[in-house]
């Protein structure tokens, strides 16, 4: 007997979404309706009905499960749990729909995220007079109460009010340190926007990018312009991951998962949004390095064997330091690795975010990621990576846990 | 020791006027009405933390003193922030914010997050030694916020 382990025990069978809108358009639909729309259809892409559903696996609380399933119909939940903090969790939310079926807890699970920003705007902008970001409490309890936490005062006149101020701090010191310039950041929107250019039907950015207009774009955040920030949109993406097993007998042809893992250290913690007690050399990256470790080390491949790679994409700069911290090329060096082409679709070593990411294609929180991951191991990918076997989608970096999970044909 | 007008360009307005301090952050706060920086250092191994957290970070030890420190310190990282995230900060954009390295603690774990004043936005750098500014904005609360050290 081997280690007990997660991999390759559990397959996605079943991909589901909604049109994807620009913000706030999805409205009359709600979060809920499309919750239950991406679902029920990514449960007919696998071929199962609600009568089959009997595991929430999510992440971020992306939905209620007893809300869920009660507007379903499900018969019986048997596991329903979800990865703590935010969309650092999608790729390990799939872990977790692994964990629940090959520990027994349940046999066919949804992964999945619904977003309208209609009544709220996750970048920090203000809706309705209210800053959230300054005055965020930092309970995790659902009730909430307890009022403002002693510690926002310590904050929340600094001026760094949204995810995009933190990850610029995080930017400008990968700059100082390494080196990495604006035309590094240019080339990750400018080969994703070439991406989203050639699926139209999914994406909602599609016009020509050039280094022009990168370079012309209002800067919102130094070092950050437009471009290199995500979109705000609506929609919902489910996946249904069931037994490696159950998957052969099912009607798409199963996408593995070959491993997966989530967390980060103590010192990143909650870190980019208040602490920030990392140093250097965790200061400035993704805070994946200790994932991607445990996950090649469970999957027991190496970054040569990834043919496609879904990277979280909330900030250009992001990109470059995922490609660092797992391992595509050495740390400090992600800046020269993207400019010399190495992420382009066709050309490129490893093709990333072939789908155009969050900030070409659309912004689910992660799941669009691993939509066309599943996409490019089925082979029906838009931008098909030719012969692609094994792919890589992260989650986050953003607060612990970051995750990354491997899939394969 | 200065009071700033809201509205300045480059001064991120003191939106959370109230300290709402507990005990363990009401040191840092009463030091702050007299224009004293302090923070916590652990007892056991002489770590400083902050914001107070219950725990030391590096050894578990929860006996802490409060030290007070120089005031001056050292542009870890930062921003330039050019979009208002509301139309109340219109006037105060481009604004600079970053973290601060406070000069006699360890670095990592013991930094401030805050405005940085008085300065060309477009000349900001890491490394820039920066000096502690306060603004009292009421006998409950001030804000501190770090210029470049002249002289
Ligand atoms: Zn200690």
């Amino acid at each position: 007997m081997g280690v007990v382990s997660i991999k390759d025990q559990a397959a996605i069978v079943g991909v589901g979404a909604t049109k994807y809108f620009k913000r706030g358009e999805s409205y009359p639909e709600t979060e809920l309706s499309m919750a239950c729309t991406a679902i029920l259809s990514a449960l007919e892409d696998a071929g199962l009905t609600v009568n089959d559903l009997d595991g929430f696996a999510i992440y971020s609380n992306s939905c209620d499960p007893a809300e869920v399933a009660s507007v379903l119909g499900v018969p019986e939940v048997r596991f329903a749990a979800s990865l703590t903090s935010g969309g650092g969790g999608c790729a390990g939310a799939l872990g977790l729909a692994a964990a629940a079926i090959h520990g027994g807890m349940a046999n066919v699970c949804v992964t999945l995220m619904t977003l309208q920003q209609l009544n709220k705007r996750l970048g920090g902008s203000e809706v309705g007079g209210v800053l959230a970001y300054a005055t965020m409490s930092e309970s995790a309890s659902p009730y909430g109460g307890g009022g403002v936490p002693p510690s926002a005062a310590f904050t929340a006149n600094a001026g760094l009010l949204s995810p995009g101020h933190s990850f610029s701090v995080l930017a400008q010191r990968h700059m100082y340190l390494y080196g990495t310039k604006r035309e590094h950041f240019a080339e990750v929107a400018m080969s994703q926007r070439e991406n989203a250019r050639k699926r139209p039907e999914t994406a909602l950015r599609t016009d020509p990018m050039t280094l022009d207009d990168y370079f012309n774009a209002r800067m919102i955040s130094d070092p950050l312009c437009l471009l290199d920030y995500t979109q705000e949109t609506d929609g919902a993406v489910a996946v249904i991951t069931v037994s490696a097993d159950r998957a052969k007998d099912l009607r798409q042809p199963p996408v593995h998962i070959l491993a997966s893992a989530h967390g980060g250290t103590g010192s990143w913690g909650p870190g980019i949004f208040k602490y920030f007690q990392a140093n250097d050399d965790e200061f400035a990256s993704s805070g994946h390095r200790p994932v991607a470790k445990r996950l090649y080390e469970m999957a027991g491949v190496t970054p040569d064997d990834v043919d496609v790679a879904l990277l979280y994409d909330h900030f250009t700069p992001l990109v470059i330091m995922q490609l660092e911290d797992y391992g595509f090329c050495p740390i400090g060096e992600g800046g020269p690795f993207v400019a010399e082409g190495n992420i382009r679709y066709g050309t490129g070593k490893i093709p990333v975010n072939t789908h155009g990411g969050n900030l070409s294609e659309a912004y689910i929180i992660g799941m669009t990621h691993v939509r066309e991951a599943v996409e490019q191991l089925r082979g029906v990918a838009v931008n098909q990576v030719e012969g692609a076997e094994i792919a890589l989608v992260t989650g986050g970096p953003a607060s612990l846990p970051v995750s990354g999970t491997l899939l394969h044909r | 020791m200065t009071t700033r007008p809201e509205g300045t360009q480059g001064v991120f307005p003191s939106i959370m006027t109230e300290s709402f301090a507990d005990d363990s952050t009401k040191p840092f706060w009463d030091a702050a009405a007299e224009g004293r920086l302090v923070a916590t250092k652990c007892t056991n191994c002489g770590t400083f933390r902050l914001p107070p957290k219950p725990f030391c970070f590096n050894c578990q030890h929860r006996d802490i003193e409060w030290v007070e420190l120089p005031g001056t310190g050292t542009i870890y990282s930062f921003t330039v922030v050019r979009h208002p995230l509301s139309p109340m900060l219109m006037p105060a954009v481009p604004y600079a914010a970053g973290i601060i390295e406070l000069d006699g603690t360890q670095g990592a774990g013991a930094r401030m997050i805050c405005n940085i004043v008085d300065v060309d936005v477009d000349a900001v750098k890491i490394g820039d030694k920066v000096e502690i500014v306060w603004e009292h904005v009421n006998p409950g609360m001030s804000v501190p916020r770090f210029r470049p050290v002249t002289s």
